[in-house]
């Protein structure tokens, strides 16, 4: 697709993107929307909604929708890529960090600096169910759906593999 | 799903010998496959509770490192909690067995996409999974949100939402967004905290 290999600019990107990632995997979504969809055209809008979906769906960490990006752009080894290069910097950044912290001088700024990050993450993680509803919700009943989805999670304590079951029932019944 | 088992001859506070990489590998691949949706809550039933590799404030207070670094919390966790109990091996355990099942499972569920993808009971099927998954997003961020909103710090309130316009309407790219709004957060915050003391 471009001079570079696909495989190294699949490494960079999210070897430099997990870096970022304040918030986790969920923060980091507009951002992969960015790059996969608008900068790069590696996935069309709708299967990055699709993505995200599958790696909702399944189990382990949510991260792994890079691993589907991966593979669009480059099959197997690039799904492999992908993964490692989100999740292998930033674990042995932590695993560095540990062990800094493992010392008994008592800083303050470890707490400092995470209360600032909130507010940063909530509003990322804000833009990015933002980013995946305007994939998403193209007409009324699915709009109806996410909406309904949000105040049951939020109301109940409801298993959420439940609620994306029943989405996808609604959805194979064709009134999404 | 197999977190039934039963516990095992355990002393009633920690376990006494840590375990072996073996083990690490198997537990955190356990807890990850359990976890549909986020593993974090199978992650301290596992460590804490069944093999009691850590008590209750040290799983908190490691947790509480590995949410504010950045990337994936639970990545960062399984690599600062095996490290913790076995060194740099254990660390590595522990991720592998985190990542590697589901990583070959979501590597089928790709190919699985790439081939039937097009089909339109699939199509209609995955268009309403997404909402939901959408759905379960928004709820995740208002309970967030909830106690920020609480606390009616105008400055938390602002920064969130430069952000989210930021990212989720202008759509700038991440590292520029955060190269400016971290450190006036941090430079906020710090301040607002001296105000407090003095």
């Amino acid at each position: 697709m471009t001079g570079h290999s696909p495989i190294w600019s699949l490494i960079s990107t999210f070897g430099l993107m997990s870096l970022f990632a304040v918030g986790g995997a969920a923060a980091a979504v507009p951002e992969m929307h960015r790059i996969a969809v608008e900068v790069n055209h590696w996935m069309t809008d709708k299967q990055f909604a699709d993505a995200y979906a599958i790696a909702q769906l399944s189990p382990g960490p949510n991260v792994l929708i890079v691993t589907l990006i991966g593979y669009a752009v480059a099959g197997i080894p690039g799904a492999l890529a992908a993964t490692l290069a989100m999740c292998l910097p930033t674990a042995l950044l932590a695993y560095y960090v540990s062990r800094l912290l493992n010392r008994p001088s008592q800083s303050r700024w470890p707490g400092l600096i995470q209360a600032a990050l909130v507010p940063l993450s909530i509003g990322l993680m804000a833009a990015s169910a933002l980013v995946l509803a305007q994939s998403t919700d193209r007409s009324i009943a699915a709009l109806l759906l996410t909406v309904m989805v949000a105040v049951m999670a939020s109301v109940s304590r409801v298993n959420p593999l439940w609620l994306l079951l029943a989405g996808g029932v609604l959805g194979f019944a064709g009134i999404v | 799903m197999s977190s039934g088992s039963a516990p095992a001859v355990q002393e009633p506070d920690l376990a006494t010998a840590p375990p072996s990489l073996v083990a690490l590998f198997l537990a955190f691949a356990r807890m990850s496959l359990a976890g549909f949706g986020g593993v974090l809550v199978f992650a301290r039933r596992a460590i804490v509770e069944q093999h009691r590799w850590m008590t209750a404030d040290e799983f908190n207070e490691t947790f509480a490192l590995c949410h504010f670094l950045p990337g994936p919390n639970i990545v960062n966790l399984s690599m600062v909690f095996g490290s913790r109990l076995r060194g740099i091996a254990g660390g590595v355990a522990a991720f592998a067995g985190l990542l590697l099942p589901p990583t070959l499972i979501m590597t089928a569920l790709a190919i699985a996409y790439a081939r039937f993808g097009d089909l339109e009971v699939l199509r209609r099927i995955l268009a309403g999974i997404s909402c939901a998954a959408v759905g379960l997003l928004i709820a995740v961020v208002f309970r967030m949100m909830m106690p920020l909103l609480k606390q009616a710090d105008p400055l938390a309130v602002i920064l969130m939402l430069g952000v989210f316009l930021a990212i989720g309407v202008l759509r700038l790219p991440l590292q520029a967004v955060l190269l400016v709004a971290i450190p006036i957060s941090i430079g906020l915050t710090y301040f607002l905290r001296r105000k407090v003391a003095a």
